[in-house]
């Protein structure tokens, strides 16, 4: 099962990539490989921009507009505040209704 | 990050001693344990009271080299660990979510290096065991960055299986994790679990609006007539369960059976399918050319957007696309609705013959 093709935003910078392999240990969806000792994004449609790469890299070398994939937050931001970004959905307060978490 | 140096004084009572009380747990659970896992997959309400409070937790009769597996305060993620480790001695550091499962709440960053650091230093993790190691869920990568939490507490993070019922094997394996145990899935079971929760959720919502439009079905010129609502609400009522059955029960148990990739369209087609199936039983056949098409607009456009909303439930939609189908997919909503309310109208204007 993957997602829409060719929209995750995730990138490394070959600069910056030492090849440690810690972003291959934390993606739960092998998106990423070590190819000639260097970070490759061997599937991107399989990409679920969680952030895990980037956050446990310790070098800064992946980018990405990471962040939870959830519609339900996201229509509610762009009705409420007119910024997708800004949604927050029912798992962050009380009010309870979808399921998403 | 200083050692606390091994005084055999002070490790007998090492649990008690410093910082907060350790309390127990144990891995098996009893009837209420299960009854909680059931409910809080049906009531939100309930799901999100269902909670631990934070802090660090024994297993056992764990010794000072006993590992630490750390999780969030959601009950079920507590629930979970404690019975994967089975037998296992261990320590389990439970973080302050606000009753949030690992995953979403390292997206949000509740389950993040902050919480960990500070729950490290008020229960004294560094005085109660020996090593320097934590287990955390791979899951839990999106908020813990493994070497800023080296760096500040010393602490090494190690990432464990995403599935509780491999961290025995992860254990006996000395720590090395499978291929299969950091591959998440989306399987039959793992999605069906989550149709309960959805459809309560939109039947809940339903019920007011509903209501409304039954009322208004049942308007006559002395008053609201029970029989005519009856009547003409009973479609209204079938295209609503049939769209919540499109977009919350077949989306997700279909889902890698659907041909398109959009979540939106996936739902859209279901919705389309279901309305066909509607048209050709004949079943709305006495229902009036707008009633018609105020049900088939009314599924299709639910269907989408609900199996749209499964999103956030999934492990296999991302931000950028979700933010690339809104831009169609919420103008198409509104209009959809719009147009269901304009066809509702002149369905009940011709159903009372004033057209």
């Amino acid at each position: 099962m993957k997602y829409l093709h060719d929209v995750a935003t995730i990138a490394i910078n070959l600069d910056k990539c030492t090849g440690c392999g810690m972003c291959v240990e934390v993606c739960p969806r092998n998106v990423i490989d070590i190819k000639d000792k260097k970070a490759d994004v061997v599937d991107k449609d399989a990409c679920l921009e969680c952030g895990a790469c980037a956050k446990n890299c310790a070098f800064n070398a992946i980018t990405g507009d990471f962040g939870v994939g959830c519609a339900a937050a996201m229509i509610n931001g762009l009705l409420r505040f007119g910024d997708p970004d800004k949604g927050t959905c029912d798992c962050d307060g009380e009010s309870g209704s979808t399921g998403c978490c | 990050m200083q050692l606390m140096p091994a005084n055999p004084d002070e490790e007998k009572t090492s649990c008690c001693c410093c910082g907060p009380k350790v309390k127990k747990t144990v891995s098996s659970w009893n009837f209420r344990d299960y009854f909680g896992a059931i409910f809080c997959r049906v009531s939100n309400h309930y799901r999100m009271r269902y909670q631990v409070s934070p802090g660090l937790f024994s297993l056992g009769s764990p010794t000072q080299e006993a590992p630490v597996f750390v999780t969030a305060n959601y009950k079920l993620s507590f629930d979970h660990l404690r019975k994967g480790l089975g037998a296992l001695n261990a320590w389990i550091l439970v973080l302050d979510t606000k009753g949030i499962n690992v995953w979403c709440a390292a997206g949000k960053g509740t389950f993040g290096v902050d919480e960990l650091i500070r729950r490290i230093d008020s229960e004294k993790l560094a005085e109660k065991v020996s090593h320097k190691n934590l287990i955390v869920p791979q899951l839990g990568a999106p908020g813990i960055a493994a070497h800023e939490v080296k760096k500040k507490t010393g602490f090494s993070v190690i990432y464990g299986p995403i599935r509780s019922r491999d961290i025995q094997t992860f254990i006996i394996q000395n720590n090395t994790i499978t291929p299969a145990m950091k591959t998440i899935t989306f399987t039959l079971p793992e999605r069906a679990v989550l149709a309960p929760l959805e459809v309560v959720a939109i039947a809940k919502k339903s019920f007011v609006p509903l209501l409304v439009v039954a009322l208004a079905m049942g308007l006559q010129k002395h008053g609201i007539m029970f029989h005519r609502m009856a009547t003409l609400t009973l479609p209204i009522l079938i295209a609503l369960t049939a769209g919540i059955f499109a977009g919350c029960v077949l989306h997700p148990l279909l889902l890698p059976f659907l041909l398109v990739r959009s979540f939106a369209l996936q739902g859209l087609f279901l919705g389309l399918f279901a309305s066909a199936c509607f048209h050709f039983s004949g079943l709305f056949s006495n229902v009036s050319v707008f009633g018609q098409a105020a049900a088939y607009v009314l599924i299709t456009a639910l269907s989408s957007y609900l199996a749209f909303n499964f999103t956030g439930s999934t492990p296999i939609a991302n931000k950028s696309g979700v933010k690339k189908e809104l831009k169609i997919a919420v103008p198409v909503y509104i209009v959809s609705g719009a147009a269901t309310i304009i066809l509702l109208v002149l369905y009940k204007i011709f159903q009372e013959g004033l057209l």
